[in-house]
């Protein structure tokens, strides 16, 4: 325990202690702080109390001092207007000032149709560097950092088969509404056999080995007013992009996984379960009041751009 | 009373060094905190908050549960990067109903304080199952126990004791009746805690939120949660000098 002696510094070569003794001999030196030390302090300070009066501190009452700091944005009305210093105001005025900035080229994207804006250097590389940042925050989580989908999910935006539409005004609608999928299920409708039929018919139109006299049965059936393939797919199996049924003459797949399967009877099973079962998926999230128009005609463009624009 | 008092019997005895150490950090939290409970402009006045309904309070209890907080954070601050990358930033309101509220102040993860309507619910329910399935750089750990069944038999209890805490879900005909008027007759069904189970069930198989209609799951309050975060604001309403004269 301490052995107080308070009020009696001893000097220990030559530096002053506190005065506390320890186990009768041990001393604590009382050092003065660093000068560099003691001014610094004595700034900050002052700093607190220049901070005080120049931005928002003090609670009073039901309120607070807002400091004499403050922040010039525009208001709704298109008239300036300044409140005290404070983020929120900040992050308008800041807002405001980038927007200005970026202004030019989006009233021109605005202006221009959107074949020519592919075509103009200067417009085509802005649409590319803020396209790819937008694409990256709010699309790729789904269609993947480079476009490409993921089979089973999310359609592939780099190549050239489109369920909705490749046109610019397509993918403009697209991202605005949004889209939803639908395919009724046939596995009651339907017998097994009608199924495999079927099955065995669309995978052959894609130039999968299927058997021949199954696919035969099944391009029967698909004309059929029994399965009523056609009414959404088409007579010519090309599929319908204005209510978004696939086109199952080509060789892209999106809800089958035929790329998956290594033999094409594991080929043509992909389709039968797809058939069998339907599909209650492939929602496209609406993407108007979460971004502005004139982000959604630069992601129009970007899209387009990524490869399979029609 | 002060007389003889010396510093020496605070640093020698633990106790009471203690209890000084505790006032002295405590008075610089309530500088910073207790005015806020004061200072009228704290909670903005906008439109469209309301309280979680039954299956979305479930999901915001598995949030919890799996520690989702740890790693994602719900509260976009007023910077232009964070509102160019999320959203809008936060406000006071919108997690007023929120006990304990899941601002968070870690990002492993991205910010999810505007996740709804971002994702389909395909998205959200293949990505807790697998990450790595939708987004091949993600750290976040699977979660493929959230298609087990969802334990609904408690779901009134716990809406009851979040209207302890202050949040306005009905446990009689007068507080529906206050519902109706302040939220809407859509709205107050939903909070009426006597139909808390029904209305739960009702809308995990409407919403159909984990791709199967038959049953309810976890992944469907988790799904119905996160899709509702963030959307109850209409920000087109808002005028943005309204929310700065707020601060």
């Amino acid at each position: 325990m301490a052995d107080n002696a308070h009020g009696q510094p001893q000097s220990s070569g030559g530096v002053q202690t506190t005065g506390h003794v320890w186990d009768g001999d041990l001393q604590e030196f009382n050092n003065p702080l660093p000068v560099w030390w003691t001014y610094t302090f004595y700034v900050t300070i002052v700093f607190a109390l220049v901070y005080w009066v120049v931005y928002p501190s003090w609670p009073v009452g039901k309120g607070f001092l807002p400091g004499i700091n403050t922040v010039t944005y525009v208001n709704a009305e298109g008239q300036e207007e300044s409140w005290h210093w404070n983020t929120r105001a900040k992050l308008l005025a800041e807002t405001q000032e980038a927007n200005l900035a970026q202004k030019p080229y989006f009233d021109k994207i605005a202006a221009m149709d959107f074949d020519k804006v592919v075509k103009d250097p200067e417009l085509s590389s802005f649409v590319v560097s803020a396209g790819k940042v937008l694409f990256s925050d709010n699309c790729a989580a789904c269609h993947q950092a480079g476009g490409q989908g993921k089979i089973g999910f999310f359609p592939n935006l780099t190549d050239d088969d489109w369920i909705y539409g490749g046109h610019f005004d397509k993918i403009q609608e697209t991202l605005i509404k949004g889209r939803r999928g639908y395919m009724p299920p046939f596995g009651e409708a339907l017998s097994a056999a009608q199924i495999d039929e079927l099955a065995n018919y669309v995978a052959s139109l894609s130039g999968i080995k299927a058997d021949a006299a199954k696919a035969a049965q099944g391009k029967e059936l698909f004309h059929s007013h029994a399965a009523a393939c056609f009414y959404c797919h088409n007579d010519d199996a090309k599929g319908r992009q204005d209510i978004g049924s696939a086109n199952l003459t080509d060789k892209v797949w999106l809800w089958a996984d035929v790329p998956g399967a290594e033999t094409d009877a594991g080929k043509v099973d992909a389709v039968r379960k797809v058939i069998a079962s339907g599909l209650d998926k492939g929602v496209m999230p609406a993407w108007e009041g979460r971004l502005k128009p004139e982000q959604i005609r630069l992601l129009t463009v970007y899209v387009h751009e990524l490869g399979g624009g029609k | 009373m002060f007389k003889n008092f010396k510093h020496e019997k605070v640093e020698t005895n633990a106790g009471v060094l203690l209890v000084f150490t505790m006032l002295a950090i405590s008075a610089g939290g309530l500088v910073e905190i207790a005015p806020l409970f004061f200072i009228k402009d704290t909670t903005e006045q906008v439109d469209g908050v309301r309280p979680y309904t039954p299956l979305e309070s479930r999901g915001r209890d598995i949030y919890i549960r799996e520690g989702c907080y740890t790693c994602h954070s719900q509260m976009i601050r007023p910077f232009r990067d964070e509102q160019l990358r999320y959203g809008h930033y936060s406000l006071a309101a919108e997690s007023k109903y929120d006990h304990p509220f899941q601002w968070g102040s870690k990002r492993t993860g991205p910010d999810l304080a505007r996740v709804g309507g971002k994702y389909s619910n395909e998205w959200h329910v293949q990505h807790l199952i697998k990450p790595t399935s939708v987004v091949p750089e993600s750290v976040m750990p699977n979660y493929p126990w959230l298609m087990t069944p969802l334990d609904t038999a408690d779901v009134a209890d716990r809406l009851r004791a979040l209207r302890i805490t202050g949040v306005p879900y009905s446990a009689n005909d007068a507080e529906y009746q206050r519902n109706v008027k302040q939220f809407g007759e859509a709205v107050a069904k939903t909070l009426h805690i006597p139909d808390a189970q029904k209305m739960l069930v009702a809308q995990a198989q409407e919403g159909n939120f984990d791709g199967d209609r038959a049953s309810v799951s976890e992944m469907d309050a988790l799904v119905a949660y996160l899709q509702v975060l963030g959307t109850m604001v209409d920000f087109s309403k808002v005028k943005p000098e309204d929310l700065v004269k707020y601060r």
